[in-house]
């Protein structure tokens, strides 16, 4: 196998690693801005905050890494996702930066303190939300004229995209429970063990209908799943996903703390997994491969020299600050 | 007339010129903290731990402005120049990305011990630490401005079907203009900082606030200034050079030549006409020209009209922008000079005119800063890639609503944000260099002596926002 066949193929996966990375961590950091309206009072939203107040930005490179990974070695996805996506993209940016910044500004703030907090939320919320438009486009798939994007400001608005925004929402929101779950006690964790169970319900229910409704579309994401022997070694990830379902229903029934938490992730990660899978080889399905996408073996080589460095120096980073502050964090108890 | 592509560069003038102000005083804030941290691990005295720790909070938060709007600028490639990515992402994409990684390491690292690891780390670790942040920011700046020389002074490429391939990176990297522009843009940060540094020192001396803390910033500050600034003259007449060399018809922009002579005069001021295709109301220094350009009493400079009208660049934008930096430059220099003769005389501090001249001046390098990089962008126009790729080539075919959408919610949304930020800055000058935790004491009061302090810029300064 040469450079040109190897290489995207490599940067396919740091790529999907990166993302999926993003998706796990800042999902729950998300969720607990989804949840913030959830709580009973000024204090417990700076309880919920403070459980992700040492980490959130962190999580946020994940993000950058994969945007500015995909300039370099997919340049072709990347234009061609990024314009086709334009105003999902603009809000989620637009999002983060709200949400980003209200974190760290409420917690300076006293007669604003509430305006931040409402602006922390709605920033979770809409980030959530665009993300999960922009899955759904790139789900769905783009059809390409002449390597063009053609279908206009809006043509990623579909009713499948919009399912996919609402259950992201509903995914973070389910991994931000269970973070609460794991990370805190009394009242709070109370009411996090009470929002668990129906966003369990309804993160399965939307597992399913995403299932269910894949096969139906144009972009023949579900085609790999379906046909012949690769039926067989893929069997693995729904199975997985079904057993990971039935254990999270148990977790939180029976009210355990670290399991839920856990579980929600793999539960996610099985999904991205999946999804990943269901677009292998295409970058941008329905049609546009990654070797159509890639950046000559020159570049994606230049640029994995660096990311071989440094990828792991960020893990590790991520490791050990969550080492740091793992264990409870009690009310009142604040890192500012 | 609102076309999507001219939306699409307002919205990136926009964008950029906010995002470039944190990272130029990042990197000049980083300088200034390892050299206040090497001096104080010689005299370990109070005055100096107590600037680093002012410092550290004023880094920290244009730091994270800086990451805040760097977001942004990781995705404007793709949503609004697709086709700019699609033809150079294989040569300006890698360059991006390795800044990127550095700066991302960076906070992933070092960053972390720079801002809360003062007791967990002894004096020399710290101190390393802070200079291999400092030495981090200015490898973030090596990659920017090897990606944008690039595009100013192209080599190292091959071109099939329109789209750049990379040849030989070395030749990429170190394209003609790169090493002089680099140099020119991280001594601007230097002295943008610097300015901050005396301006505020100034306030505080006019107040009768921190004296002695004040006095030593303000005596550093204007010799640093005093030294660097006819050095960045030396440096910016060597890209200069380079201008006329490689991208003569940004040269003809920026002195609003329009024909082709020997022994130009320099025009001090005109209103440069680009439909009569002359200047009015100019006032010229006969000479001038050629012996600033080409360093010679004659030598020839190209003008305007030995370049077709499609391959101008708009002449208004280099020329005034080009006059305010070198004026504002001058200016500074001036402020130095005057500086280090009261200094001599003992009147440093007792001029009450001379330390407002210091107040007014606070912005002064951040804006010869801005005007410098519109200089070096508007005039590479009409090409996105010099003499290769149009930026109309570049820009995405967007409907003209979305972008106009976008630009509207970007100017909106940086008024409000990165105001509060500045504000919020504003707020810790205001306070000043209070004393700072002796080691073995909690490093910040508030945190109440936790050991587990979160590691990010912003929550460094723990000072309420006050409303």
């Amino acid at each position: 196998m040469d450079w040109a066949t190897l290489l995207p193929v490599v940067w396919f996966f740091i790529i999907g690693f990166a993302v999926m990375m993003y998706v796990l961590l800042d999902g729950f950091v998300l969720g607990l801005g989804i949840l913030l309206p959830f709580a009973d009072d000024e204090g417990q939203r700076d309880h919920m905050m403070n459980t992700a107040a040492p980490i959130w930005d962190g999580n946020e490179t994940w993000l950058v890494l994969g945007g500015a990974g995909l300039m370099a070695t997919f340049p072709k996805a990347y234009a061609v996702v990024l314009s086709a996506l334009y105003l999902p993209i603009l809000l989620m940016l637009i999002a983060l930066i709200f949400r980003g910044v209200a974190f760290e500004f409420r917690f300076k703030a006293h007669s604003s303190r509430w305006l931040w907090g409402v602006a922390f939320s709605v920033g979770s919320v809409l980030t959530a939300l665009a993300q999960g438009l922009i899955l759904g486009a790139l789900v769905e798939g783009m059809p390409l004229t002449g390597g063009k994007y053609v279908q206009g400001a809006f043509g990623w608005f579909s009713p499948f995209a919009v399912m996919t925004a609402v259950a992201v929402v509903f995914g973070y929101a389910l991994l931000g429970a269970t973070w609460l779950v794991l990370k805190t006690d009394g009242r709070l964790q109370r009411i996090a063990f009470d929002l668990t169970r129906p966003l369990m319900l309804a993160v399965i229910g939307f597992m399913l209908m995403v299932s269910a409704w894949l096969p139906f579309l144009d972009s023949q994401l579900m085609e790999r799943w379906f046909t012949g022997a690769h039926m067989l070694w893929l069997s693995p990830v729904p199975i997985l996903t079904a057993v990971n379902a039935v254990l999270l229903w148990r977790a939180v029934l029976k009210n355990r703390e670290v399991q839920p938490f856990v579980l929600a992730l793999c539960f996610f990660a099985l999904g991205f997994i999946g999804l990943v899978v269901g677009m292998w080889p295409n970058i941008v399905p329905p049609s546009m491969s990654i070797w159509d996408a890639a950046s000559p073996p020159s570049s994606q080589g230049f640029v994995l020299v660096g990311a071989a460095f440094l990828i792991p120096a960020v893990l590790a980073y991520t490791v050990y600050s969550y080492r740091v502050f793992r264990g409870k964090v009690l009310a009142g108890e604040g890192y500012h | 007339m609102l076309t999507a592509e001219f939306l699409s560069r307002l919205q990136f003038a926009w964008v950029m010129s906010f995002h470039i102000l944190f990272p130029a005083f990042t990197i000049g804030t980083a300088a200034w903290l390892a050299f206040i941290e090497g001096v104080w691990l010689v005299k370990r005295t109070d005055l100096w731990r107590d600037l680093y720790f002012f410092w550290l909070k004023i880094f920290a938060v244009a730091f994270g402005m800086g990451v805040v709007s760097g977001i942004v600028m990781s995705f404007q490639f793709g949503t609004n120049w697709a086709g700019f990515s699609i033809a150079a992402g294989n040569v300006v994409g890698p360059l991006l990305n390795y800044e990127v990684l550095t700066a991302f390491f960076l906070e992933a690292t070092f960053l972390g011990v720079m801002l809360f690891g003062w007791k967990k780390v002894s004096d020399r670790m710290h101190f390393f630490a802070t200079c291999m942040v400092s030495l981090g920011t200015l490898l973030s700046s090596f990659w920017i401005m090897s990606a944008n020389s690039w595009m100013q002074t192209p080599t190292g490429y091959a071109i099939r079907d329109g789209v750049f391939y990379p040849v030989d990176w070395w030749q990429v990297i170190f394209n003609p203009s790169f090493l002089v522009r680099l140099p020119h843009m991280v001594m601007a940060a230097f002295i943008s900082t610097a300015m901050v540094v005396g301006g505020v020192s100034a306030v505080y001396l006019l107040k009768g606030r921190f004296v002695d803390r004040a006095g030593v910033m303000l005596k550093l500050a204007l010799a640093f200034l005093a030294i660097v600034i006819p050095i960045q003259i030396v440096i910016g007449d060597m890209v200069g050079l380079k201008v006329r060399e490689y991208q003569p018809a940004k040269l003809a922009a920026i002195e609003a030549r329009w024909t082709t002579e020997s022994s130009v005069p320099l025009a001090l001021f005109a209103w440069p006409d680009e439909e009569a295709e002359m200047n009015r109301y100019a006032v010229e220094v006969p000479h001038l020209g050629s012996l600033v350009l080409t360093h010679s009493w004659d030598g020839e400079v190209k003008g305007l009209k030995d370049f077709p009208r499609d391959e101008r660049p708009p002449v208004a934008i280099p020329f005034f922008s080009f006059r305010i930096m070198v004026g504002l430059g001058l200016l500074m220099l001036a402020l130095a000079l005057v500086g280090l003769w009261r200094w001599k005389r003992g009147t440093l501090f007792s001029g009450r005119g001379y330390l407002r001249a210091w107040v007014v001046m606070i912005p002064s390098g951040f804006v010869a800063l801005l005007t410098g990089w519109w200089v070096a962008e508007v005039g590479r126009q009409p090409w996105v890639v010099q003499g290769l790729m149009r930026t109309s080539e570049a820009a995405t075919k967007l409907p003209v609503g979305s972008v106009l959408a976008s630009l509207i919610t970007f100017v909106v949304v940086y008024i409000g944000i990165f105001g509060a930020g500045t504000w919020y800055l504003f707020k810790l000058f205001r306070d000043g260099p209070l004393p700072a935790p002796q080691r073995g004491q909690p490093a910040t009061p508030v945190h109440g002596g936790r050991r587990r302090t979160p590691a990010r810029p912003l929550s460094a300064p723990d000072d309420p926002m006050g409303d």
